[in-house]
């Protein structure tokens, strides 16, 4: 699947929420189901320093594709970030770093990507395309 | 006897002053709006309170009327803007109960206040091996501007611990105290816990040792009376926006003879009295203190706010938090895994709370969508933070126009988060 086909799915599965508790209710639970990220990626250099909460990112290469473990001390941006592994992991580098995030405006989720929320999660974004970006230097050096 | 007759209907007006909730609610503008839908509950009072229609008006009018630039103009227009500007500092002046006027300098905030005494009077006094104090409680502006002078003289910080219910522990204070202490900074009351410190005390202490103290009032000044002679302070810092005024504008009270011995804190016009490429002479006070021009249409509507406060009166503001305070205590207590942070005896009108296995950033998020805005995070605390063994708290912080039907909504908001993290 590619990632904007991705996008559409989870925009469609949101799309069933009336209620903004009903859809946050949701990002509790991918968030809650997200698999811990193992301890010895819990560490500053892992670490996206964000003012209230804390994420953590570990991106490996794989076959030529860029995959992502992530976790967050919060659950609405643990559940967030489990959306944004499920759209960009398991891509080509290029693919991600091009990647246009245009689901979390749809799902109306636009804000946590906003300066002000202070949650790491717009640093989150912004690393892993970083991460893309090197490893598209590393593939094709 | 005329101005007799007068003074006494004045006496009479304001004591007949009833404390009428819902007449202040129709004063602040911004209240009446919904947030994501719902009445907006504003609970952040501890970061900023909202400004009253009269303070939103003294903006637009000094814009509209008499907009110049103060103490240098002969024309008329300066000359109004300046007599306004200064009729700000007579009654912070009175506000504070300071001797004289001269001892209001204004500022930026309180920020910045602390950080002129650290950079004027702290490099003046300081030296290698004194010893200044600060309290586990502080928030960062009340520790760094220290940390920093410390750094720069080789000076020692000393922190006054707390006990669990995050009330200073005194007789810690006073081992701490010795000939080296030169200064002590502690805040009037904790933006985090709500804590009232025993300033008087503090004080009196400190000048057993000849340590000077400068008071972090920041959180005191809407809600607590200040009288600094009382307090017998040498140096109060207080910020306009948490007073009902703009932002933007801080006052620093000093008294006259330590601000008279103190360096300027920075060069420029205003706090000059003559300059040769040679060099120069500085102003007296406050102007020594008060360089370029300043925030000239919010410190004029600083007043308002200060006479907005008046109106209703300190006790009557203080007794009517201290109710809505009481009552939140009451009602969040009783939520099951809540435990609220800062059980002081004393407190202002601020309650910390941790949520049993919630985050407190998750918390905000899902009030903020129930229209109700409350501070999380570390409070710029972040020592006190690890005190408590936390990385944040959620806190509502009540002022004068909150209600108890807003603390329900709160204890509504609180329980649904309960539930959704569940």
């Amino acid at each position: 699947m590619t990632i904007n086909e991705t996008q559409d799915n989870i925009i469609n599965d949101f799309s069933l929420f009336d209620e903004w508790d009903e859809k946050y209710g949701y990002i509790i639970e991918l968030g809650k189901k997200l698999p811990q990220l193992n301890e010895e990626y819990k560490t500053d250099d892992y670490k996206i320093k964000g003012c209230q909460s804390q994420v953590w990112l570990h991106p490996y290469l794989q076959d030529g594709k860029i995959f992502f473990d992530g976790d967050s001390d919060a659950i609405i941006v643990k559940g967030l970030v489990s959306l944004l592994i499920k759209i960009l992991s398991g891509h080509k580098p290029e693919e991600i770093a091009n990647a246009d995030l245009y689901f979390m405006e749809k799902i109306g989720m636009q804000q946590h990507l906003s300066i002000t929320r202070s949650n790491g999660l717009a640093s989150m974004v912004k690393q892993m395309k970083l991460y893309a970006i090197a490893y598209t230097t590393k593939l094709t050096s | 006897m005329e101005i007799k007759q007068d003074f006494v209907e004045l006496k009479m007006k304001e004591s007949a002053t009833i404390f009428d909730i819902e007449k202040i609610r129709k004063d602040f503008p911004i209240l009446h709006q919904n947030i994501n839908g719902k009445p907006l509950v504003y609970l952040d009072n501890a970061a900023s309170t909202q400004k009253p229609m009269s303070v939103i008006n003294a903006i637009s009018a000094y814009y509209m009327t008499i907009n110049a630039n103060i103490h240098r103009g002969i024309h008329t227009l300066s000359e109004k803007a300046t007599t306004e500007y200064e009729l700000t500092r007579a009654t912070i002046r009175s506000f504070v109960n300071a001797k004289h006027t001269e001892e209001v300098i204004f500022t930026k905030g309180t920020t910045e206040a602390i950080n002129l005494v650290a950079a004027t009077y702290g490099r003046q006094n300081v030296k290698k091996g004194d010893e200044i104090i600060i309290s586990a409680l502080e928030h960062h502006s009340n520790m760094v501007p220290w940390q920093m002078l410390a750094g720069e003289t080789g000076a020692l910080l000393k922190i006054i611990p707390i006990n669990d219910a995050g009330e200073l522990i005194i007789e810690d204070y006073k081992k701490l105290l010795n000939k080296k202490t030169k200064l002590v900074s502690v805040a009037h009351a904790s933006n985090t816990l709500g804590t009232i410190n025993p300033i008087k005390e503090i004080i009196g202490l400190a000048h057993e040792h000849g340590a000077k103290v400068l008071i972090d009032g920041a959180q005191a000044a809407a809600h607590l009376i200040v009288d600094v002679q009382d307090f017998d302070a040498d140096f109060y810092a207080f910020s306009s926006h948490k007073i009902y005024g703009p932002t933007g504008v801080g006052v620093l009270y000093g008294k006259k003879e330590l601000l008279e011995a103190m360096p300027p804190y920075q060069g420029g016009g205003e706090m000059i009295k003559e300059v040769t490429y040679e060099g120069f002479t500085y102003n007296d006070l406050p102007y020594k203190f008060e360089a370029g021009t300043p925030n000239i249409a919010d410190t004029i509507a600083l007043k308002t706010a200060i006479d907005y406060i008046n109106y209703w009166g300190k006790e009557a503001i203080r007794n009517y938090e201290h109710e809505i305070l009481a009552y939140a205590t009451r009602k969040l207590s009783a939520i099951k895994g809540l435990r609220i942070i800062g059980e002081a005896k004393e407190k202002v009108g601020i309650i910390s709370f941790v949520l049993n296995g919630i985050h407190h950033q998750d918390a905000g998020i899902i009030l903020d969508h129930e229209g109700i805005a409350v501070r999380t995070g570390h409070h710029c605390t972040q020592p006190l933070m690890g005190r408590y063994k936390i990385s944040g708290t959620s806190r509502a912080s009540f002022a004068l126009y909150n209600t108890k039907e807003e603390v329900d909504i709160l204890v509504d908001g609180i329980n649904k988060v309960m539930r959704m993290f569940a």
